[in-house]
């Protein structure tokens, strides 16, 4: 009992507190009428996560260096906000700041967005990857064809490994973790359908420990080439490494840089051009209504050879041909 | 004068000892401000105004109708979760296994406005609740099972409990309950399709989050404070907690009625899982515990594991998670600095418990010693 | 099918990985029963692991010396120690909110001096594996047990290492009477608090280790919430193992072997779920326990701050 009159003394206490501070806080300054973009994005994961999260956030820092640094364009963010309700909270919160646009760059803040949407006709929003703009006009949706160079590094992959068996590792088979290993197998199977493909998944998104076991275990299984999406991807990396003779195939990031002497290629999701497309058509007067896929045919999705790679001639040929392939829609590759 | 209750006789809040309470507050006070002062130095590392940091939290939550709501909205789960752990400790049940029983309760939510989606609102609605508390109770029942017939230890089983529950919601959500509009456009979200407007929790405030299960939770706080006080299978759950052996020769099933804890402990963190499915986000999500069931361990704490004294705590615990959060946009800071201050303030608040308890205790000495003098 | 599938390639596979990923669970959990026997329960094991896996990955990263890097990783868990003894034991503080409150810091330090130190992911140079003489060349079994790296035989050596001292040395038995009885404890002239102190010390000194045979062993590298819940599992093969190091090694070899057999099991193809398979060592832990016939009584004192004077 006592305890919890305790409770509510520190507490009417704090709040007293606080209706003091906010109270001689000053109020929001109203925003300079000058030509700043201001952008906010809250992102599920860290900005340095080297997948999903960076991606877009390094597109907004190449656009933004673009356009003339901060005076030209404001980025804020708000990463880890893999709880939903923060994630709405914060969504609302930028709106309500007098942000131009607010990117919500998760698919699960789908609903938040629709909500706040509609309450800021003015704020332009952006969010994925998923495809429905809730028949909002002030709401832009985009995806990534992820199957797309799923089927590029599929082919080359193909193409490399003796063993004739390949590992993929993952956390969960959803979103654009399932549909780059679906395009990953077809573009296996487009080269040499003998080869296998094995898969597992660990159930967790953090689980780095059991990701790297998983990676040993496709090695010691016998496959010399892995691949994998997601951020805890790294952990397979750490294996294939340690390993030596095993050879990866990256996603969502340009991975080079965690093993530049096993990292084939990976493909790249480039926002930049989403992103300054955006902020054109909403000085243009367009705030949303529109959706976005990033493929290999709008420069959307990248390929990024690892140069340190000494990669075959004749299998980048292979490779170039998928892409130009999949670029005019003489491959077709399933989601 | 009416024969007095079972229970320890209530005081009328008007003598409550007031000097006492605010001095025993004044240390938990202490203790925060210890812990938000050892913040500051790093936000000062950082190159942040700790003042404009702090400020940020306060007009966080108490500077606008939005940040107060989602205070509230937050709160929610922590007192239904809360209600939970504070049975279960009552029979001296320690439950870990709140994130797979708020699993569960979605599950149940989810499935059965799907499944019944055609059902009239008036009785769609409280099956779902219904089914969420049915469906964390059975995740609360398997490890007192355990417990009872096995005697396998709460903490093992429950912890365990969790990983499974998080991988059977993997498998729904990739299979029975994925939405089809995901596999239409081949995006393959790890969510379900959006469930029936009729069983959306109704929002209080137009604009804002803030929905009835806030009022559900206050009202099940009374109503669990009246089962553990006020009912003879409440008094025996505490009984069982208080002096197990004692309850034994009392004629009490010990097990049974630690299984009993466990199972409705279960059955409050799955209608937690409810509320956040019907009020939140009308759609069963990945990562739809929000972490709630550990942060409900320590709101129950800080309530001092009392179903009343959780309402405060919760909320307490709410507006520090609202108002962290704003303080990480405004400053632009990396949220882990929110999650070490977070764990700074636990740590030091349940670390002053014990000496505000000594003030306390040296307090009613003298005032006693008073007392005998004045009647002498 | 099974056939086929559990060839002897197969089943050494999954005995070496089973070891492997024991080791981090051994070190953690061992440590914890350290601080459980004295009477202690800290459930902010999974923090201090974080907090040692960050500092021995980032001294391997600046130095290059994997050793200096658990032996930081080992001072680091002290001083997560001291701080969790300190509340607990000093202040008397409820220990499964202290616990909880520890985590949280660690979780929280750990990634903002990720953030703040490295920023993205990198990997480091670890441990490498080290071929014993002889032992490592004898077939099957040499590949399975004696071609490791350090900690991973560290923490096969820690088992018996702790029962001795636990049970012959005249600290084990003080801690232990300190976590069965501490007002006798304190009667016969034995300082509770000390002993606690000792116990949630080096505990957490092995937990730091945990983390450290983690982020330099294991994986090589760091990330936020590197340990992803292994510590509180960690915690629940304390229970599993009633207390005893041979128990606590049982109980990290089966949840281990589990988790090696349903990754083969996935990658070999066989026809289940991968959630299910995900689940089977949660499950066949619980159902060990039901199993298992000798139910051991935890330390009376668990979880109850020592008060003299207090029954």
């Amino acid at each position: 009992m006592k305890k919890q009159n305790v409770w509510l003394v520190v507490f009417s206490a704090l709040a007293a507190l606080a209706l003091l501070l906010s109270a001689c806080s000053p109020a929001a300054a109203p925003q300079a009428e000058s030509k700043t973009v201001r952008v906010a994005v809250i992102m599920p994961s860290s900005t340095t996560d080297m997948a999903f999260s960076q991606s877009m956030y390094s597109a907004l820092i190449a656009v933004q260096k673009e356009m003339g640094g901060e005076a030209a364009m404001e980025i804020k963010y708000s990463e880890n906000m893999f709880k939903v309700p923060d994630a709405a909270a914060a969504i609302r919160d930028y709106a309500s700041q007098g942000f131009d646009i607010v990117i919500a760059h998760g698919s699960q803040y789908g609903a938040s967005v629709e909500e706040v949407a509609k309450d800021f006709p003015e704020t332009t929003f952006a969010w994925g990857t998923d495809v429905n703009t809730f028949g909002l006009p002030n709401v832009y949706a985009y995806t990534a064809a992820a199957q797309e160079g799923g089927y590029v590094n599929g082919v080359i992959a193909a193409q490399l490994t003796q063993s004739k068996q390949i590992g993929v590792t993952g956390p969960v088979e959803v979103g654009d973790a399932k549909t780059y290993i679906d395009g990953f197998v077809q573009g296996v199977a487009s080269v040499d359908p003998a080869i296998q493909v094995n898969k597992t998944w660990t159930g967790s998104f953090s689980d780095v420990a059991l990701m790297t076991e998983a990676a040993k275990t496709h090695i010691a299984a016998g496959a010399d080439v892995l691949t994998g999406s997601s951020q805890s991807v790294v952990g397979s990396i750490g294996a294939a490494k340690e390993n030596g003779a095993v050879l990866w195939f990256g996603t969502q990031a340009d991975q080079a840089s965690l093993a530049p002497d096993l990292v084939v290629a990976s493909q790249v999701y480039d926002w930049t051009a989403m992103v300054k497309e955006i902020i054109a058509s909403r000085a243009a007067g367009t705030l949303g209504g529109k959706t976005y896929i990033l493929q290999l045919s709008n420069g959307g999705l990248k390929i990024a050879f690892n140069g340190s790679y000494n990669l075959p001639a004749e299998v980048k040929a292979a490779a170039e041909a998928a892409i130009d392939g999949i670029k005019g829609g003489a491959i077709v590759v399933e989601p | 004068m009416p024969p007095a209750p079972q229970s320890a006789p209530q005081k009328p809040l008007a003598r409550l000892p007031w000097k006492n309470l605010l001095f025993g507050a004044a240390l938990p006070v202490a203790a925060m401000l210890a812990a938000f002062l050892l913040g500051a130095v790093v936000l000062l590392a950082l190159r942040v105004n700790p003042f404009t940091a702090y400020a940020s939290i306060f007009s966080g939550v108490f500077g606008s109708l939005s940040g107060f709501t989602q205070s509230l909205v937050k709160a929610t789960p922590l007192l239904l979760v809360g209600l939970g752990i504070c049975i279960a400790f009552r029979a001296s049940m320690i439950n870990i296994g709140a994130e797979g029983q708020i699993i569960l309760g979605a599950l149940g939510a989810t499935a059965w406005s799907l499944a019944f989606r055609d059902l009239p609102g008036w009785l769609l609605l409280p099956g779902a609740l219904v089914a969420s508390f049915l469906a964390g109770a059975l995740w609360g029942f398997v490890p007192g099972l355990l417990k009872a017939r096995f005697r396998v230890n709460e903490i093992l089983s429950t912890v365990m409990m969790n990983a499974i529950a998080l991988q059977l919601m993997n498998l729904l959500i990739r299979g029975p309950l994925i939405d089809p509009a995901g596999v239409a456009a081949g995006t393959y979200l790890a969510q379900s399709e959006r469930l029936p407007e009729s069983v959306w929790l109704l929002r209080l405030i137009p604009q804002t989050l803030l929905h009835t299960g806030s009022l559900l939770a206050v009202g099940l706080a009374v109503v669990v404070y009246i089962f553990l006080w006020r009912t003879t299978i409440g008094f025996r759950i505490r009984a069982v907690g208080l002096n197990p052996d004692a309850a034994r020769y009392a004629g009490i099933n010990v097990p049974g009625y630690q299984a009993l804890s466990l199972t409705l402990a279960g059955g409050f963190a799955g209608l937690a899982g409810a509320v956040e499915v019907m009020g939140v986000h009308h759609r069963l999500l990945e990562g739809i515990t929000s972490g709630y069931g550990f942060s409900g361990i320590v709101a129950a704490l800080f309530g001092g594991l009392h179903p009343l004294g959780l309402i405060p705590a919760a909320w307490l615990f709410g507006s520090l998670l609202v108002g962290a959060d704003k303080m990480q946009r405004a400053v632009q800071v990396p949220s882990a600095l929110i999650d070490t201050l977070l764990g700074l303030v636990v740590l030091f608040v349940v670390g002053s418990a014990y000496l505000s308890r000594q003030w306390a205790a040296r307090r009613e000495i003298a005032l006693s010693k008073q007392g005998k003098e004045s009647e002498g | 099918m099974n056939e086929d599938i559990l060839t002897l390639a197969v089943v050494t596979g999954i005995l070496t990985s089973a070891i492997r990923l024991a080791t981090p669970y051994l070190f953690a959990a061992v440590g914890e029963a350290f601080a459980q026997t004295s009477g202690v329960v800290n459930l902010g094991v999974d923090g201090i692991m974080l907090v040692g896996a960050f500092a021995a990955f980032y001294v391997t990263l600046q130095t290059g010396n994997v050793w200096l890097g658990a032996l930081v990783a080992i001072l680091v868990g002290l001083l997560m120690g001291l701080l969790m003894s300190f509340i607990s034991v000093t202040l008397k503080a409820e220990q499964g909110i202290s616990g909880i409150g520890l985590y949280m810091f660690g979780l929280g330090l750990s990634s903002l001096l990720f953030k703040l130190l490295v920023g993205t992911v990198q990997t480091v140079e670890g441990f490498r594996a080290v071929k014993i003489p002889l032992l490592g060349d004898i077939p099957v079994i040499g590949a399975i047990f004696f071609q490791h790296s350090i900690p991973v035989y560290a923490a096969f050596l820690l088992v018996p290492l702790a029962w001795w001292f636990l049970e012959k040395t005249t600290w084990g038995l003080k801690i232990k009477a300190v976590g069965q009885n501490p007002a006798a404890a304190d009667s016969l002239g034995v300082s509770v608090d000390k002993v606690r102190y000792f116990s949630v010390c080096l505990g957490s000194a092995l937990a730091g280790l945990a983390g450290a045979s983690l982020s330099t062993a294991l994986v090589n590298l760091f990330q936020e919430n590197l340990t992803a819940g292994l510590g509180f599992i960690a915690v629940a093969l304390v229970y599993f193992g009633g207390w005893k190091p041979v128990g606590i090694l049982a109980g990290a070899l089966l949840f281990s072997a589990v988790n090696a057999f349903q990754l083969w099991m996935q990658v070999l193809g066989a026809n289940i779920s991968s959630d299910v398979a995900v689940m089977l060592p949660y499950l066949l832990t619980i159902a060990a326990l039901v199993f298992a016939t000798n139910r051991v009584r935890q330390p009376a004192a668990l979880n109850k701050p020592f008060e003299r004077g207090e029954n």
